[in-house]
């Protein structure tokens, strides 16, 4: 047989060095084979090659941490009382932009999987997405198919989604974005690893037969070379979330009975991946004959087999005698588990078809942290940047009072503020019976945490998904800082402790100087708002090229990325149930309070992009020590039970965190502006770190004491009562009419 | 203008993985019928249409199936056509 | 009191059954897996919601051919009770243990959020304690729970007394709006002639924990073990 040539490394991905490189770790031409085994594992999405550099930065350290990013498959974090959490977000991006519904779905598939590899079961869900402008057909197909995909397969999984956001800009028109979070608890004890030693182990392969799923780059390469034929190759995969709902029922059952010595799940580059990684992991290799992969298509060459991305399948190293004990366990739950090989002494991954060796790599050089490439990319200042600084509050017209209704109606109906319930009805939000926010809405989710040992939930997680892609897109890292502050908010409203973050980097081309420019403000801003808060990265996902031109040796236009999306999902920990806090007003006559300062800022806001049509602006106005000040303000208002609610600001700024407050219990209020700004400023800016509460008369005294003590801006509103949502003496809707308004208006984009 | 009856078959692409026949599959197994294996399941459709002949009512068909029933991404499709009756 | 939690490959309430039942209930449960043969001695048999076999095919068509089905339909056959909860509900009626069939919600999307449920028929151990004069507000997460069943069938039913349930709005009025998965007469559940099977597509269990705000679904475990202590 012919070994592939530098024109068929490059056809599969790989640049002229890492072909040499290749050449010098075998020390002879690698064969079609290996050749391919490098190329999956060297891709950005394996190796993150181009962004490893920046990523090692972050902090990772706190007592808490069990397991620092990237070592496992999620993060993971002692919660107290014997008890941790495994939690991660994903991206299912280009997936999703092919064919929605089973692009979401085996996202969805994907990320539960990382959380019960680790021997957690996955308690809850959330989900970031963002989409094109609404007004194309082919963006309700996408949102559509994509809210669906993730219904069907977490609704039958049997995880509650309790938590998500949704955001429309023109720039995800061609990239939308699909980022899913799972958290699952697992005692201390009971960890599990994705790691391989001892040799003479079995290694099985767990859960569905292997097809040529995935492997369409490699496939491309081959054509000239083998026989396979790419009209055999599915264009999708398909996701079974029955299948997932046995293997987490099994791995969780398997990993409890003490036979496995590692587990880990099979994504992206299969087998080679799973093989590598945990061999590499534990200093040991292993021995894999391919003809006992069970297949669900006929004829498949070794190179596809390894780097088929068939969806729920998982690998198992077991200990050596108890192979029947494993077996059994499987059989229970209709899975098979099917030796494949064993470990063995040094480094290296054999395997073998037909009788014959057909990879022999050293598992090292395959794996991020060991042989894998790593890259310094340049970057440079895009010139949109200094444009966007330009913005003067003064060249937008001022509204009149005539127009100030019509401006809160605008805000209430738009689609990147509106009622999402057109989405988290379609999904489970209460199976598992843990979701405190049914019947008590927050800033973010409250998932109770029951004993796996048995007995009543006493704790919570607290979690929030949170990203304005528009204003890093601004300024990258004022734009993330917010972003963590904002996920870190959510959580103390909802009367949490912010503990740490995963993190999904949505970015274009890497190889475009300004895209990386992006990239490298976000990891900054990261940085500087995760040691501030004391709220370590556990890890998390990039994915780059969302982009919907890359022609070019510069990677296309900066302007045709999406926005750079560094969404941030904050885990938080409420230890006293009492603690808990909702968003919504309580009961007449409570006193509306602000807590932060109101600026003459329009900047970044929705109001100013969407109703005035003006793009370029820089991110609201944004201090971190302010933020910090403003987070520690609150947990005491909150744990001295001074407050009946707390809602942070964000899009749509003050007018919509009343008419928010305000609808859930159809509580209407009488409020008025205390600073003479800019009416359209005053209600609708978005500048950061400002909260709206509510007070029980009995606690005014209280409350204001607490605020001066701390000496934090705060100001009177007004007070909750009535039907109407009155502002400045005049109404602006009746409570009725918002809620209309509000709940209807995407169900009408979707219905028609 | 004649009426035509098609009987379109929808099924699962034979490359990709089909859950719910894999599940029937069990189930058929766990109720110990034996021996039954590559179960997948599609759709049927039935539609009648006018088309001046048969050409034109396949053409209609296809193009039926393209852009609406099929997937065609994830699904295979045929058809066939007979004149309606009486 | 012992309850019995059936655990079919797929099912994903069984736990929230478990929790509910023993942490906040205080009774005795055994979870017992679709392949096992015996009831072990259990007097209430709970089928749990869930996505049994993935709901392939339909739901609950495949589940009603397991072995522990034939156990739960001699144990009706005596008396029993039984209490199908959502997919459990499906179970039941592929099983013919309850009359009807539930179908593809009308809207054809699958609906999770709190409703409001009136008490048909108080003629029930699950239902003797509830007032009929007053809705419930109780959870529904399905795509398929529309109940169907021919006229004559629903005629029986109404006849016989057989409907428990009913979605309704939250001052107790029956209406359409109130019906969302378009439920014929806005059945939300139903028991068996001899009044010891029960169906229902809505989940009291998610709504018996005053840690998640609401505790209306409490009333019908209460209802049930009331009259069952009662009957001891």
């Amino acid at each position: 047989m012919n070994l592939p040539s530098l024109e068929t490394a490059q056809k599969l991905g790989l640049l002229p060095e890492e072909f040499a490189y290749i050449q010098e770790i075998l020390g002879r031409q690698p064969n079609f084979t290996e050749l391919s085994a490098y190329a999956a594992m060297w891709s950005e999405h394996c190796s993150y090659k181009n962004s490893i550099l920046w990523l090692k930065k972050l902090p990772k350290s706190s007592p808490r941490m069990l397991a620092e990013a990237g070592q496992e498959n999620a993060g993971l974090v002692d919660i107290g009382g014997g008890l941790a959490c495994a939690f991660k977000i994903e991206s299912h991006n280009h997936p999703s932009a092919l064919e929605p519904y089973q692009g979401a779905a085996t996202g969805v598939g994907g990320i539960n999987r990382d959380i019960f590899t680790m021997g957690a079961r996955p308690i809850a869900q959330m989900n970031t997405l963002r989409f094109g402008d609404l007004s194309l057909a082919r963006t309700r197909y996408l949102l559509r198919g994509v809210v669906k995909g993730i219904g069907d397969y977490g609704n039958a999984f049997g995880v509650p989604t309790v938590a998500g956001e949704l955001f429309f800009d023109e720039c995800y028109n061609t990239n939308p974005l699909v980022n899913a979070f799972s958290a699952g608890i697992v005692e201390t004890g009971k960890i599990a690893s994705a790691i391989a030693y001892g040799a003479g182990n079995p290694v099985f392969i767990v859960g569905s037969a292997t097809g040529k799923d995935g492997i369409h780059g490699a496939a491309f390469a081959s054509k000239d070379l083998t026989e396979s034929s790419i009209d055999d190759l599915p264009a999708v995969q398909v996701g079974d979330p029955f299948q997932e709902k046995l293997l987490l029922e099994a791995s969780l059952e398997v990993i409890a009975s003490g036979a496995v010595v590692g587990i880990q799940d099979m994504g992206a580059a299969g087998i080679i991946c799973s093989t590598s990684e945990m061999s590499a992991k534990g200093q040991h290799g292993m021995r894999i004959n391919l003809d006992k992969v069970p297949l669900r298509q006929a004829n498949m060459q070794a190179w596809e087999i390894l780097l088929s991305e068939s969806q729920e399948r998982m690998l198992v190293v077991g200990q050596k005698g108890r192979e029947a004990e494993i077996e059994a366990i499987f059989e229970k739950w209709d899975l098979h588990a099917v030796q494949i090989g064993e470990v063995i002494e040094g480094g290296r991954l054999e395997f073998f078809q037909n009788g014959e060796q057909v990879a022999d790599l050293p598992a090292e050089s395959l794996v991020l942290g060991g042989g894998a490439p790593v890259y310094t990319r340049e970057y440079q200042e895009p010139a949109y940047y200094q444009t966007f600084k330009k913005f003067n509050i003064e060249e937008v017209p001022q509204p009149g009072p005539e127009e100030l209704p019509q401006i809160a109606r605008f805000l209430l109906a738009h689609p990147n503020i509106c009622s999402r319930r057109w989405v988290y009805e379609q999904y489970d939000s209460m199976v598992g019976t843990v979701n405190a926010n049914t019947n008590a809405p927050a800033d973010a989710a409250v998932v109770w945490i029951k004993p796996p040992q048995g007995g009543l939930a006493t704790k919570a997680l607290v979690m929030s998904v949170d990203c304005n892609g528009r204003h890093v897109h601004a300024d990258p890292e004022i734009g993330t800082m917010m972003a963590v502050c904002e996920s870190a908010r959510n959580v103390v409203c909802a009367g949490g402790e912010p503990v740490a973050i995963t993190n999904n980097l949505n970015f274009g081309n890497p190889y475009n100087p300004e895209v990386y420019w992006q990239f490298v403000g976000a990891i900054q801003g990261m940085i500087k708002a995760c040691e501030k808060l004391g709220t370590p990265v556990t890890g998390g996902n990039v994915s780059f090229y969302n982009q919907s031109s890359t022609v070019g040796k510069d990677g296309g236009n900066v302007s045709n990325a999406v926005f750079p999306t560094p969404t941030i999902g904050m885990l938080g920990l409420l230890d006293d149930p009492a603690h808990r806090m909702s968003l919504h007003f309580k009961a007449e006559d409570d006193f509306i309070y602000l807590i932060g300062e109101a600026l003459n800022d329009l900047a970044g806001s929705e109001y100013l992009y969407s109703y005035r049509q003006i793009k370029a602006s820089p991110p609201p106005a944004f201090d971190l020590d302010t933020e910090y000040r403003l987070q520690e303000v609150l947990k005491i208002l909150i744990r001295n039970g001074l407050l009946q609610s707390a809602h942070d600001l964000s899009e749509g700024g003050l007018w919509v965190a009343l008419a928010e407050s305000a609808m859930p219990l159809s509580l209407g209020f009488q409020v008025k502006s205390f600073l003479k700004l800019r009416p359209d400023a005053f209600w609708f800016g978005e500048n950061a770190s400002r909260v709206l509460v509510s007070v029980h008369p009995h606690q005014k005294e209280a409350f204001e004491d607490t605020m001066e003590k701390a000496d934090f801006a705060y100001a009177l509103l007004g007070r909750v009562g009535g039907a109407a949502m009155g502002v400045d003496g005049q109404t602006w809707l009746t409570i009725a009419e918002a809620q209309d308004l509000y709940n209807q208006a995407l169900g009408q984009w979707m219905e028609g | 203008m004649k009426v035509f009856v098609a009987e379109i078959e929808v099924m699962p692409r034979k490359e990709i993985l089909d859950p719910q026949g894999k599940a029937i599959a069990l189930g058929l197994a766990n109720l110990g019928l034996e021996g039954v294996q590559e179960v997948r399941m599609g759709k049927h459709i039935q539609l009648q249409l006018q088309a001046t002949d048969e050409a034109e009512a396949v053409q209609k068909t296809e193009a039926a199936c393209r852009q609406l029933l099929v997937n065609a991404i994830m699904e295979d499709f045929t058809f066939q056509l007979h004149p309606q009756q009486g | 009191m012992k309850f019995a939690v059936l655990v079919f490959p797929g099912s994903n309430c069984d736990d929230d059954l478990v929790y509910v039942l023993r942490e906040i209930m205080g009774q005795s449960v055994v979870k017992i897996w679709h392949k096992d043969h015996d009831l072990q001695g259990a007097e209430v048999v709970m089928v749990p919601g869930g996505f049994a076999y993935g709901d392939y095919l339909r739901a609950g068509a495949i589940a009603r051919f397991s072995p522990i089905m034939r156990e739960v339909a001699a144990h009706a056959q005596r008396g029993g009770y039984v209490w199908g909860i959502c997919n459990g509900f499906q179970i039941l009626t592929e099983a013919g243990l309850l009359e009807g069939a539930l179908l593809r919600n009308l809207s054809r999307q699958y609906i999770c959020k709190n409703i409001y449920l009136r008490t048909l028929s108080t003629q029930t151990l699950l239902t003797r304690q509830l007032d009929s004069s007053k809705a419930y507000c109780i959870p529904m997460a399905h795509g398929e729970g529309r109940y169907y069943a021919p006229m004559n069938i629903l005629k029986k039913l109404q006849d016989q007394d057989q409907i428990l349930f009913q979605y309704c709005e939250a001052d107790g009025s029956v209406s359409e709006a109130a019906n969302l998965n378009g439920s014929l007469l806005n059945i939300a559940g139903i028991c068996n002639p001899a009044r010891n099977v029960f169906g229902m597509m809505p989940h009291p269990e998610r709504a018996a924990d005053e840690m998640l705000g609401n505790t209306d679904g409490r009333l019908f475990f209460e209802s049930l073990l009331g009259t069952l202590l009662e009957k001891v």
